[in-house]
């Protein structure tokens, strides 16, 4: 049974991260092929489950209760398709980086700080899928964070990673918290932690309306939904680059996961306000991610904050799927999901794609700020090829996956006017707005990126003699690339896998695709609207093909190799090339002063004055300086007050002891 | 009997907007520089001027890569498969359902894409500033074109070209959501193809030129590809608004050849009159700085965004 098999690889993957400090003591660069090679080995096999589960029916799923963890409870798990879709999002992405990172993990300095928390936070995110009653829900979530936490801190000599880790870890047991919050009102007084019986109890709507929220927090700071988002750019950067393809690829999806489980499957009918709080958080999102990404110099950071955008689209497309399956549609509703669900698989491919290709620039280079870069493409053409394909996936171009998703967003806003409340009406098509707005400006960050980083002439020294990464490495990514594409070309088979999850979230499915003619899918109906991804991708080829052969059979094919032309006054210095934050400039003229609040100081000496003229840039994070610094600001004064209490003589002390107990005697006595 | 006719009408089309895009070109010059009271070159010009680059030897900067070399044909590529997808003398066309008019915007920027990376590629200042400039001006005109896109597919009830084409063929009624749009759309389509006031399609040496900047380094035959993909570009954004906004005459799928011909010679007209309107326009007014345009395009996606929240308060509208 594959349960089975997915529990035994689990534990195996546990047992991996118990062996790897022994392995590393005797000698580390065997530990690191051993630990990678065998995470991926326990990925593909816990791959395989997921995809037997989520394509072969019923019979390969199922429930199992090991006597383990809390006496009475036990340990429950399921493999349902929900489970199992994410099993499969988790796995591959699990499984391709620890293939990059045999060749990755070669340049690690301290592989004993990352080679035993990798199996473990690999078995962490499993358990957190499988698990089916909330002790050992939690305990799993629980057991990822800290162990993503302390592959964040494996580089802490940088201060920068310690307070990564710290503001983290402070995140983490925030969202924690709000989870314990959540499980404890949907177990009710009773106090069932088992997600079956959860499923069928019945559901007060102000409580369930109240664990919507305390999900929100949990799993949307977990997610990086704005905004609780303020961990994720700093902590997936620090960690090693096959670490932050897995937290921004796959620990994302976990989040959306546990947000799905509990939204669309325990807690009951939704409310129609729902939809417009999830709906607002995932626009806000999207737009002010990619408005962070594009400002970006470090490279990882921008990746990060784009992943911030992306988890803000799965959002958009789960708040469509509340939105119609309160007013049961549930056609529409399966649309939503199924897309929504889609992307994040997607965006778990081409972000894991593009971490990777950060990963091969940080060890071709040693460096992440890409205004030292420039000029890659020559040096690392494989490299710059792989991450030009992850570009153009994430940007939403046709014919690669990441346009198939937001095309499928985009068709299941349009059926939204049949929605009944006034208040949906208005925002969905403003969210669709919203979407339309982040795609166009990622597309903006990703030339920025590509371009900067693989195009023009080298910045620095370093990006002069940067060479080509290792062929584990540019494997892995082939792999990706190729799924990419896969993925875009014939959306219909993934769309088809995911109809069982859908009838288990809103009880409808997407009509079934047709393999004849050609690969199209079709959402609603064929008279619509249609995209055939194949049909797409053979004509770009077959008219790039037919343009190539006429101009090299017609045309002169004459080649001259000369100094740039630029207008007849080119400059050698590379300095005179558009940098990062001159590309960006325009961008952050039209929409800083409303996202950031971005002001510009200009002071220029009088004439003849030989002082230097002064232009200074202020952006300020208004998530920053209104929620968490007022937050930061009260702990600190509440500690300050507070502080009188650590000096006081043994007689106070004891007094305050009376006076507690007094107090809590008093309260029993009025309560009961 | 019926596939061979449909996929016949397809390549028809095809070939038809790549032999007619540099024509319509030569004659929006002609007409701009006869209300300029200037003689103008022969419409065949653009013709010339292409048979002339493509016999010409490709002069390449030092370190240009191969991005550099390959983006001409992707560019051209993906903007002649979204021409080939707007239906111009007949709806129905065979291929239609591959994409509809997300797909068609999407691809246009998968085009543009290309076209900002192969202007950094160089590493001149002159290239970097187009890029950037290009990505601004995108950042607003795609989000306008894609909720002008809701706005008709909500009056049509679907995004497809071809069964919008047919709907506005049997159902032409004014509309204040579809007014919205058009106005819309031709903002967008000014912005698309760096016409005034966006950007001068006649400057070169200037520092508020966009398009041109880009393809600065470019000669030979992979301008001579890039100047054939920005005429198709310009060809369809006219056809798509003929399409939608004014579908007289276009051929049904079961119409015979007459009705293909007059079909075409509809087509044809509505291109000189859209073209000469476009220059009209351009000689009354003057060029934008460019950090008003980002102001004139706001204005489109506020149109769009207003155009689909009508329809999405009452279908009628």
């Amino acid at each position: 049974m594959p349960i089975a098999a997915a529990l035994l690889s689990v534990a195996g993957l546990a047992g991996v991260a118990v062996v790897a400090p022994i392995l590393v003591a005797r000698r580390a660069a065997w530990a690191t092929s051993i630990v990678y090679g065998a995470s991926f080995v326990l990925a593909a096999v816990l791959l395989v489950c997921g995809l037997s589960a989520l394509l072969g029916g019923s019979a390969y799923q199922g429930a199992v209760h090991l006597p383990i963890g809390l006496p009475w409870i036990g340990a429950h798990f399921v493999l349902d398709p929900l489970s199992a879709a994410f099993l499969v999002i988790v796995d591959f992405g699990a499984m391709i980086a620890s293939f990059y990172a045999i060749g990755y993990g070669a340049h690690e300095e301290e592989p004993g700080r990352v080679l035993p928390f990798y199996p473990a936070f690999l078995a962490g995110m499993n358990l957190v899928v499988l698990s089916a009653d909330a002790f050992g829900f939690l305990v799993a979530w629980e057991f990822m964070s800290l162990s993503s936490w302390a592959l964040v801190m494996a580089h802490h000599h940088d201060a920068e990673n310690r307070r990564a880790g710290y503001v983290y870890l402070l995140m983490a047991s925030f969202g924690t918290l709000m989870l314990l919050l959540a499980f404890g009102l949907m177990a009710g007084p009773d106090g069932d932690y088992v997600f079956s019986t959860i499923r069928t109890a019945a559901h007060v709507p102000w409580l369930s309306g109240l664990v919507l929220v305390l999900m929100l927090l949990g799993a949307g700071s977990k997610a990086g939904l704005v905004p609780l988002h303020v961990w994720l750019p700093l902590a997936h950067p620090a960690a090693p680059s096959h670490v932050s393809a897995l937290m921004s690829g796959v620990m994302t999806k976990v989040a959306v996961y546990a947000f799905i489980r509990v939204v669309f499957d325990l807690v009951g009918e939704p409310a129609w306000w729902w939809a417009v709080t999830v709906l607002t958080l995932g626009a806000g999102s999207a737009v002010l991610g990619v408005l962070h990404a594009v400002l970006q110099r470090d490279l990882k950071r921008l990746l990060a904050y784009s992943t911030v955008e992306n988890v803000g689209i799965v959002f958009i497309g789960l708040g469509l799927g509340l939105a119609f399956k309160t007013n049961d549609m549930a056609g529409a509703a399966a649309l939503a999901v199924t897309a929504s669900i889609f992307h994040a698989f997607n965006h778990s491919l081409f972000k894991s794609l593009l971490f990777f290709g950060a990963g091969n620039v940080l060890t071709g280079s040693g460096e992440r700020d890409i205004e030292k870069l420039g000029g890659l493409v020559h040096r690392m053409p494989e490299t710059a090829y792989l991450f030009l394909g992850g570009c153009l996936a994430i940007s939403a171009l046709p014919p690669l996956n990441g346009f198939v998703s937001e095309w499928l967003i985009l068709q299941a806003i349009l059926l939204s006017p049949d929605l009944p409340q006034w208040a949906l009406r208005f925002l969905v098509p403003a969210s669709g707005a919203m979407l339309a707005l982040a795609a166009a400006l990622a597309a903006a960050c990703f030339v920025r990126a590509f371009g900067i980083t693989f195009l023009s002439r080298p910045r620095s020294p370093a990006a002069e003699t940067a060479h080509e990464a290792s062929r584990w490495q540019i494997r892995a990514m082939y792999a990706l690339m190729a799924l990419c594409l896969v993925a875009g070309v014939f959306p219909g088979p993934f769309l088809d896998a995911l109809s069982p999850v859908s009838q288990l979230l809103v009880g409808g499915a997407m009509p079934k695709q047709p393999i004849l003619p050609h690969f199209s899918i079709i959402p609603i109906s064929e008279s619509r609207s249609s995209y055939s991804g194949f049909l797409v991708f053979f004509f770009i080829l077959m008219a790039s093909w037919a343009a190539i052969r006429v101009i090299h059979n017609f045309a002169s094919r004459a080649v001259r190799r000369a100094p740039p032309w630029d207008c007849g006054f080119p400059d050698p210095s590379p300095a005179t090339q558009y940098t990062a934050d001159s590309f960006a400039q325009p961008i952050r003229r039209v929409f800083g002063p409303i996202a950031f609040r971005a002001k510009i100081d200009q002071t220029m000496p009088l004439p003849g004055d030989m002082a230097p003229a002064r232009l200074t840039l202020s952006l300020r994070d208004l998530v920053w300086e209104f929620i968490y610094a007022p937050l930061e600001g009260a702990v600190l004064y509440a500690a300050e007050r507070l502080n009188v209490l650590q000096f006081l003589t043994i007689r106070s002390y004891l007094s305050l002891v009376f006076a507690a107990l007094v107090l809590l005697l008093v309260l029993v006595a009025t309560w009961a | 009997m019926g596939l061979i006719l449909a996929i016949l009408v397809q390549g028809i089309q095809m070939v038809l907007v790549l032999a007619l895009a540099p024509g319509l070109v030569g004659f929006t010059r002609k007409v701009k520089a006869r209300l300029l009271r200037r003689q103008g070159p022969s419409i065949l010009q653009p013709y010339r001027d292409l048979l002339r680059l493509v016999r010409k030897e490709a002069v390449l900067a030092d370190n240009a890569s191969w991005l550099f070399r390959n983006a001409p044909y992707l560019i051209f590529a993906t903007t002649w498969v979204a021409a080939a997808l707007v239906p111009t003398f007949a709806t129905g066309l065979h291929f239609s359902w591959a994409a509809d008019l997300i797909a068609i915007t999407a691809l246009l920027g998968s085009a543009r894409f290309f076209l900002a990376l192969a202007g950094m590629d160089i590493g001149t200042a002159f290239g970097g500033i187009g890029s950037s400039r290009e990505m601004l001006f995108s950042t607003l005109a795609e989000p306008a074109m894609i909720m002008i896109v809701f706005t008709v597919a909500l009056v049509a009830g679907s995004t497809q070209l071809s069964t919008v084409a047919a709907f506005m063929v049997d159902h032409s009624t004014l509309r204040v959501s579809l007014g919205l749009a058009l106005i819309g759309l031709i903002i967008v389509a000014l912005t698309e193809n760096a016409r005034v006031p966006v950007d001068n399609p006649a400057t070169h040496l200037e520092l508020t030129m966009v398009h041109e900047a880009m393809v600065l380094e470019y000669s030979g035959r992979h301008l001579a590809v890039i100047e054939l993909a920005s005429a198709l570009k310009l060809l369809l954004y006219i056809s798509l608004i003929a399409c939608i906004f004014a579908p007289w005459g276009m051929a049904r799928q079961d119409d015979g050849l007459i009705g293909m011909a007059i079909g075409a010679v509809t087509w044809i007209g509505k291109l000189a009159v859209g073209g000469f309107l476009m220059v009209l326009f351009e000689t009354a007014i003057a060029k934008m700085r460019v950090f008003r345009v980002p102001e004139f395009v706001g204005g489109a996606l506020m149109l769009g965004l207003l155009g689909t929240l009508l329809l999405f308060v009452s279908r009628s509208f």
